[in-house]
């Protein structure tokens, strides 16, 4: 054997990588290594989300960063054996890119070369188990900075001065709120991590959690030490049970390395940090909801003023930020404002990090300087729609959020630009539409999670979402009028303007900006009955062509309902009164019959 | 969710209170002392005991509850209120298997909606309905953050993704014939 230099191969168990089974990949490797006797070259670590799920599961090779994607547990035996004892990489498992090249280094693939990492520089390359890599990567730099070398208000306006805004969504300066706490009177104050991330489609503050947890910590303890406090909590979503562990475990070694607890530093500054796992509602990611949630009564949001930095968590003054602007907090501390300042644009200064998914070829977790375009964003990071078809409409903000059209793909994406064009920054995802997708239909899809989450405190939210669900889903199914679409739009703004907390005054915005760039779709639903994307079930038929058909049964064995009848060799027919619409016949019928074919269910104009 | 606590008065008696006590007992945290002056310490054990109860039990029994509120100091009526807020709490104990299909953005774009319907058709239940033999349950659930793997369906704590009709119903069938 030829004298070989020690590697570390990465293992990632992002939530992506996880559901495809990484794990496996963890134990197989472990076994093999110790099989082939590396064990004392070859070191295997378990990392958070590496970013590009879509390849998943993934494994990174350092410090040669090589990086093999769609790994198999069968694939394990032959890496160890090939690359790791002979020294011959295993090209195969390389990253293939659309036209079909292989890309060996994770640093080559446009995916990762196109993105500047700052918040999610330690994430899919440290250890999240091991304190020691994290400090080896800087870490508690910041926080060590803080409470040796400057005074609470001088990390103010350290905050301040960077420009930072917050990343929960609402893009309120973060140094300006912990000024407002700090300044409120009282002995008692709290600090609060919001990692209560419940959008759909959304991952992001949980990945940052899993891959990185340390960076969170260190946010929130400098965040305390600014505001004057000594109890802080990290509310965490019970969904994330990777998060809970790896926040478990870091919490358990700060502690015992006194990064935590009395005399932090020896500074003299104490510190408790509590953890709190929410219990399934989307609301609490509302600062006084969160609050009231901790303080174990139902999660409902009260109005403000008072703001939480006058009286917040049992009436003392507390700060609540979201996970990615603690871990901002923690890199400005350590590199300094102007360093920061320095990326972004005037007005959102940092990167902001996106959950790019939906119809994109590359799903994954994507950081860009803020004021890059959603084109650089969905075609140069994200590689572009799947399947090639023709990008039809991106969803940023969650649930709240607005669906923006190809002509705004050249928006830049900061805090003001997107609100300006009527969709928000949200917590961070980023859902692609392609031409399949029905504009009506995903309206309908966020409003009836508004509904469903909405805490039914005030009445705008609680009837006005009803009452708008109530009319989509009358579009939906083929029973729209005129003046539908101004009736929601009326009620768009009594939701808007009347209601209590976020999630109601934001709930109208994908039906809003849906209206506003796709008003044809509402239209074509409304006048023809047609569904342009032919998605709405009730506006769809399937049908069997009769001159296709070759009786080969495969519609008729995977039909749920029993609706295909027809026998081998014969010709099938659907009956439409047991049709459930699932299109499980549509995707069965083989290629070579193609005899299943989906309909408008209307001929134009409403007869059917 | 209301007819799981139908019974919550009648039901109720001494006997089920010390039936509580017994299984109840071992969750408490040892060493957690009852301070009266501190009701907000109480009411901030609600939620984490209520996760403890569940982990436990699967679900929530009405005699749990029933404990709870002694050892708290609230009234039932409040921790009623509490766990029936919060969508992770259930009242009714769950299937055998547990069937969720996901509904997060990138899921529904991909068509999770109608994947639901088929399981919903095939176990004859609705989301959030266990069968009456006690198999399954199926929950919808907004997001479990494998987008990349959209749609996904997970069974058991078992993430199955990209999941197409056809994969759906080896999944389905697979499951059903195990025992």
């Amino acid at each position: 054997m030829t004298e070989q230099e020690n590697i570390e191969v990465l293992v990632c168990l992002g939530t992506g990588c996880e559901s495809a089974k990484s794990d496996r990949l963890f134990d197989a490797l472990k076994e093999q290594v110790k099989k082939g006797k590396l064990e004392s070259r070859v070191e295997i670590k378990r990392i958070g989300c590496h970013g590009l799920c879509e390849q998943g599961p993934v494994i990174a090779i350092e410090p040669e960063g090589l990086f093999y994607c769609q790994v198999k547990p069968e694939d394990i035996e032959k890496i160890v054996e090939s690359h790791f004892k002979n020294g011959i990489p295993i090209s195969d498992l390389y990253y293939e890119s659309p036209s079909g090249e292989r890309i060996a280094h994770y640093k080559d693939i446009p995916f990762y070369s196109r993105q500047h990492r700052v918040v999610l520089k330690n994430s899919g390359h440290i250890d999240p188990a091991n304190m020691d890599d994290y400090i080896a990567q800087g870490g508690y730099k910041g926080l060590e900075r803080a409470l040796k070398e400057m005074t609470p208000e001088d990390v103010v306006e350290e905050l301040q001065k960077s420009g930072l805004r917050g990343r929960g969504g609402a893009g309120f300066p973060v140094g300006l709120k912990w000024k407002l706490g700090r300044n409120s009177p009282g002995d008692k104050k709290y600090a609060i991590c919001n990692a209560d991330e419940g959008d759909p489609g959304a991952f992001m503050d949980g990945s940052i959690l899993t891959a990185d947890p340390h960076s969170v910590l260190e946010g929130l303890s400098i965040c305390a030490y600014a505001i004057g406090a000594d109890e802080a909590y990290v509310y965490v979503r019970h969904e994330y049970p990777s998060s809970v562990a790896a926040l478990k475990k870091a919490l358990k070694d700060s502690y015992e390395r006194g990064h935590l607890g009395k005399n932090i530093f020896g500074s003299g500054f104490d510190l408790e940090i509590h953890l709190m796992e929410g219990a399934g509602a989307f609301v609490c990611g509302e600062e006084t909801a969160l609050m009231a949630s901790i303080e174990g009564k139902r999660g409902m949001p009260r109005p403000r003023p008072p703001f939480p930095t006058e009286s917040g968590l049992w009436g003392k003054p507390t700060v609540i930020n979201n996970v990615k602007s603690l871990a901002n907090s923690s890199i400005i501390l350590r590199e300094g404002w102007e360093w920061f300042k320095s990326i972004g644009t005037e007005g959102s200064s940092g990167t902001a990090i996106f959950s790019l998914t939906g119809k994109v070829k590359n799903t994954g977790l994507v950081e860009v300087p803020m004021g890059a375009t959603l084109r650089n964003i969905i075609f140069d990071v994200g590689g572009g729609v799947k399947e090639d078809r023709s990008f039809k409409a991106v969803q940023t903000g969650g649930p709240a959020g607005g669906c923006l059209p190809a002509d705004k793909l050249d928006l830049p994406v900061d805090f003001d630009s997107l609100k300006e064009a009527g969709a928000i920054m949200g917590s961070g995802g980023m859902i692609v539409m392609d031409e399949t997708t029905c504009m009506v239909d995903v309206a309908r899809y966020f409003l009836s999670f508004t509904q469903q989450e909405s805490c039914g405190k005030c009445t705008p939210c609680r009837m006005g979402t009803l009452q708008m669900l109530r009319i989509l889903d009358k579009i939906r199914e083929g029973r729209g009028e005129d003046g539908d679409i101004e009736k929601l739009l009326e009620l768009c703004d009594t939701v808007v303007s009347g209601s209590l907390c976020g999630l109601g005054q934001n709930a109208p915005n994908p039906v809003l900006t849906t209206i506003q760039y796709f008003r044809r779709e509402y239209e074509s639903h409304i006048k023809d009955k047609l569904c342009p994307s032919m998605v709405c079930r009730n506006l769809v038929k399937f049908t069997i062509d009769p001159d296709k058909c070759i009786g080969c049964t495969a519609c008729k064995r995977i039909c749920p309902t029993g609706a295909v009848q027809g026998e081998r060799d014969e010709v099938h027919t659907i009956d439409e009164s047991l049709c459930i619409k699932c299109g499980a016949c549509f995707e069965v019928c083989p290629p070579k019959a193609d005899a299943v074919l989906k309909v408008p269910a209307f001929e134009k104009g409403g007869a059917q | 969710m209301l007819q799981a606590f139908s019974g919550f008065s009648e039901e109720h008696n001494v006997s089920s209170y010390y039936l509580s006590q017994r299984f109840y007992e071992p969750i408490w945290p040892s060493g957690f002392m009852l301070d009266p002056s501190s009701a907000e310490l109480l009411q901030h054990q609600v939620i984490p005991m209520l996760q403890e109860i569940q982990e436990q039990f699967g679900y929530i029994p009405c005699e749990a509850v029933d404990w709870l509120a002694q050892k708290l100091k609230i009234s039932k009526q409040e921790i009623f209120g509490v766990a029936t807020f919060y969508n992770h709490f259930r009242l009714n104990p769950p299937g055998k298997h547990e069937i969720k299909v996901c509904l997060g953005t990138a899921c529904h774009v991909g068509g999770g909606e109608k994947l639901l319907d088929t399981i919903a058709e095939k176990l004859g239940i609705n989301p959030g309905e266990t069968t009456a033999d006690g198999r399954f349950n199926l929950e919808r659930v907004a997001c479990v953050g494998a987008c990349a793997l959209a749609p996904a369906v997970v069974l058991d704590d078992d993430v199955h993704g990209r999941m197409t009709q056809r994969s759906l119903k080896r999944l389905l069938d697979k499951v059903q014939k195990e025992e």
